[in-house]
């Protein structure tokens, strides 16, 4: 018996969220009294697998078919259902991410598993499984039992913090055989958003609303995620204006983000942005308006002209890392 | 060819949430329920504009609910949809739905099937994927550009981190979002003929839930927002690193 998580990568270096993945998926298993189990597919050398160790993996399935560096929702599902046979998983894990979110639910119809999904809490596996998610954008919170002999779990990234242990992974190649359906769909083109971090996994965000004025003041911005290393995000208005591109629109239309740390600058916080953004650890608002709404959600809260304040605010943080380092 | 949009009822996302029974429930009363956002203004359109640029016939909507969500259901027929399909169920359970759903697709052999990607109550998301699995079909999620031509689909989807285009045939489910159609509100006409379109019940045959929600938490009151002075941006970073520890 095993508890079962599959692992992403992006051409070979896992990413840090399937990491978070692999240290939940341990956690479950240690309360399960048994291992975890990482499914890796795609080209990985095996170094990087075996790293997989120092968040809590006993074991990696290994499917090194390079048609799967490509995601194929339907041959994932056959290779977590195959493993999960294989070591007779009681759980499954995937993230809550795009990827996970094709695969999981398909896997938990082939094992007739209860689905869990966007968990923010280790399952009370005394309790069928009672896990923790987000409901009702961020205004409440949902306890979900899955009753199912199996569970699939789709855990939300940012959720817990890495602890980077000790040890190595074994690696096992694993064989699955696959059927033309499963390669159905063809990709045609990617078109990656390069040199940027991407704004759904990013751990830091600054964002921009009307408040900046228009395009021209964006560098505001840019240069105060790119001193944090952060990731930019902008309100709904902003992308309909096209003074920034769609995939930065978070909110209820838009993307839903839960850094841990939102700079939210020359934005109101209308309710529908906030459905977005409220499930970020902090959140600091800059805005000239002592009255604007996002104050109610915020941390931190700096009543003042945007224009003034972002560049003493970057300046600040060149100033805090130069002393850090 | 038809279309099969996949509708859901949510409480709109300016209600506020109560919680009752021990907090094991939603109060009921005074909430307002609208078709959930994404499959209306992204899903639901799309089929339209197919319909209307000839290549799709037919726009069926449906829906898992009981018989007080049919002001919903009957609002998708005023934007636009032909007919509408109401399965007699509650829908409490992603795998529960997207069986009856499976259905009741499978007997009329939809080209295409389109849902929002996630339904802004519980945020899952998993209607689609699931309904493909159970229908043997692709799945293609999170789309923000849907072109057919005659039995494939061209999708532009999110990826981690970017876009990806991708082709496929029909049959084929896809999961909408932003980009792939803009909102339209119904108008005066559409009000007045959606009394007159079908709108169909269906009682499913009984599908275990495999899932249940047994209670709710509201989120801990927001301590309250710690101001600092615009001239104060060393402090407020040094706030970040050693209070809220994010730097
Ligand atoms: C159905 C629906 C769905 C929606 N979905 C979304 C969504 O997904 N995401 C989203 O963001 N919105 C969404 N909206 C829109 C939302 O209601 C708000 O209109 C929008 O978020 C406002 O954007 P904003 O705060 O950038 O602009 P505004 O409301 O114009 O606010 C600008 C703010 O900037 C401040 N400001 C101006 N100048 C300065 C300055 N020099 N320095 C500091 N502060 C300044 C002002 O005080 C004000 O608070 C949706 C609306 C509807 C009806």
């Amino acid at each position: 018996m095993s508890v079962i998580v599959l692992i992403e990568h992006t051409e070979g270096t896992i990413k840090k969220k399937s990491l978070e993945a692999v240290q939940y998926a341990a956690g479950i298993a240690n309360k399960l009294g048994t291992s975890a189990t990482a499914v890796a597919t795609g080209t990985i050398t095996e170094d990087e697998l075996k790293s997989l160790g120092q968040y809590g993996a006993n074991k990696v399935l290994h499917v090194a078919d390079d048609r799967l560096n490509d995601l194929h929702a339907r041959a994932v599902t056959r290779v977590l259902v195959a493993a999960a046979k294989q070591e007779n998983s009681p759980v499954i894990v995937t993230l809550h991410d795009v990827n996970g979110r094709t695969i999981a639910p398909r896997v938990a119809v082939q094992l007739k598993a209860g689905l869990i999904s966007g968990a923010l809490s280790l399952p009370d596996t005394g309790n069928n499984f009672e896990t923790k998610k987000s409901a009702f954008s961020g205004k409440a919170f949902a306890y979900v039992t899955a009753p199912t002999e199996v569970k699939v779990i789709m855990l939300a990234p940012n959720t817990f913090p890495l602890q980077k242990g000790e040890g190595n992974a074994t690696v096992e190649p694993f064989n699955v055989s696959f059927e033309d359906k499963d390669f159905g769909i063809k990709v045609q083109s990617v078109d990656k958003v390069t040199g940027e971090v991407p704004l759904a996994d990013a751990e830091l965000v600054v964002s921009g609303g009307r408040g900046m004025k228009g395009p021209e003041n964006w560098g505001l911005i840019e240069n105060l995620a790119h001193e944090l290393g952060a990731a930019t995000a902008c309100s709904r208005p902003v992308a309909d204006s096209h003074w920034r591109p769609h995939h930065e629109h978070v909110g209820q239309t838009g993307g839903t983000i839960r850094p841990n740390l939102y700079i939210a600058a020359g934005i109101s916080g209308a309710i529908q942005h906030l459905a977005g953004v409220s499930g970020s650890k902090t959140i600091v608002v800059i805005n000239k308006d002592p009255e604007a709404p996002f104050f109610k959600a915020a941390n931190y809260g700096v009543v003042g002209d945007v224009m003034e304040v972002l560049p003493r605010l970057t300046e600040a943080v060149k100033k805090f890392k130069a002393e850090h380092h | 060819m038809k279309v099969l949009v996949c509708i859901s009822q949510v409480p709109d996302t300016v209600t506020k949430i109560v919680l009752k029974d021990n907090n094991t429930a939603v109060e009921e009363n005074g909430v307002t329920y609208i078709i959930n956002p994404y499959d209306e203004w992204y899903a639901l359109v799309r089929a339209l504009e197919l319909k209307e640029s000839g290549i799709v016939e037919a726009v069926h909507v449906i829906m898992v609910g009981r018989a007080n969500t049919e002001a919903t259901i009957r609002k998708a027929l005023a934007i636009g949809g032909d007919e509408a399909i109401r399965i007699d169920a509650d829908s409490n359970d992603c795998y529960q739905i997207a069986s009856y759903i499976a259905d009741y697709a499978k007997a009329e052999g939809y080209g295409l099937v389109l849902c929002g990607k996630e339904s802004i109550d519980y945020a899952n998301g998993a209607v689609g994927p699931m309904l493909a699995e159970l229908l043997d079909t692709d799945f293609i999620g999170f789309a923000t550009n849907i072109a057919v031509d005659g039995n494939t689909a061209t999708v532009k989807r999110e990826i981690d981190g970017g876009e990806e285009t991708d082709s496929a045939n029909l049959p084929l489910v896809i999961s909408c979002q932003k980009g792939v159609a803009e909102a339209r509100i119904p108008n005066m006409r559409g009000i007045m003929t959606a009394r007159t379109k079908p709108l169909k019940t269906v009682t499913p045959s009984a599908v275990d839930a495999v899932t249940k929600v047994s209670r709710y938490e509201m989120p801990p009151a927001k301590a309250g927002v710690k101001l600092i002075a615009p001239d104060q941006m060393d402090e407020l970073v040094n706030l970040l690193h050693s209070e809220a520890k994010v730097i």
